[in-house]
């Protein structure tokens, strides 16, 4: 049951990424250009994905937990630090580059090109090196 | 931007935020991509299958819609994949040295900073967490600087 959960929700995403464009790199990059010929499309998939999830999360938590497991596991920090707008900073500068963010690249892969292939392998390895630089692993 | 390609935006959207939805209230988790596969990729323990499900779901979504010849949507103007002969995934735009550098700064960066445009942009935001606001806020304005420098600075006039 938890795997037909979890294929459910990856399968719902990944319709949601196809059908709002979010799988064109160039549609994500013309929503970044903004001195350019501007493209909002970004701003209503990103407007309808939080004002669905805002009502949802609300709706699902008058529950005292999941269907399926024991606990709702939520994070619980609140300050700001290095690591996490650091971070926030290098993923932004990968993602102008490429117009890929984590998503949309592995949604792409019934597109396979050698292009999304580099950066494929190069996400995996930034993913392993992120968690030798972390001390909590 | 025509209205259609906001009708498609926020239909897609809405299906996003279904499934970030239907994964907290049946597994009680995050809907993050990052996190959910760097953790498929790099932990055992149980709760791997669910995130290569997930993960397969993800693919089976575009695939879905490539077998059913449904081009349909908000399509790749530009044609999308050659090979596939439908444009519901768009090709790259960035060569592989550019492609490789910048899967590395998003691997690393989205797992430096726990998160990326689905774990902080979508369930972040619709959690109000204050971390998830900053560090949206920081990759989205760093990327739209780094597509104006690289477009317009280092590639010459537009």
């Amino acid at each position: 049951m938890k795997m037909l959960a979890g294929y459910l929700a990856g399968l719902l995403f990944g319709l949601g990424l196809a059908i709002s464009g979010m799988t064109d790199p160039a549609r994500v990059i013309g929503f970044l250009d903004v001195t350019g010929a501007w493209d909002p499309t970004l701003i209503f998939v990103l407007g309808g994905a939080v004002v669905t999830t805002f009502i949802g999360y609300r709706l699902v938590w008058r529950r005292q937990m999941p269907l399926l497991e024991s606990r709702f596991q939520l994070p619980t920090r609140r300050d700001l630090d290095t690591r996490l707008l650091g971070g926030a900073a290098l993923f932004g500068l990968g993602w102008g580059l490429s117009g890929y963010c984590p998503g949309p690249a592995v949604a792409s892969l019934p597109g396979l090109s050698g292009p999304l292939a580099a950066f494929l392998v190069a996400l995996v390895i930034g993913w392993w090196l992120a968690r030798r630089l972390s001390p909590a692993h | 931007m025509d209205l259609s390609s906001a009708g498609f935006g926020l239909a897609g959207g809405v299906l996003i935020g279904l499934s970030a939805t239907l994964l907290m209230g049946l597994l009680g988790r995050i809907a993050g991509i990052s996190g959910i596969l760097s953790s498929a990729l790099f932990e055992r323990g149980g709760d791997r299958g669910w995130r290569l499900a997930f993960l397969l779901g993800l693919v089976s979504g575009p695939a879905l819609l490539l077998l059913l010849g449904l081009d349909w949507g908000n399509v790749a103007p530009r044609g999308g994949v050659a090979a596939l002969g439908s444009a519901v995934i768009g090709a790259p735009i960035a060569g592989t040295p550019t492609m490789l550098i910048a899967g590395l700064l998003v691997g690393l960066g989205t797992g430096l900073g726990s998160g990326c445009t689905s774990g902080h942009g979508v369930c972040g935001l619709a959690r109000l967490s204050p971390r998830s606001m900053a560090a949206t806020l920081v990759f989205v304005l760093v990327a739209m600087l780094t597509v104006f420098v690289s477009r317009y600075w280092l590639a010459g006039a537009p």
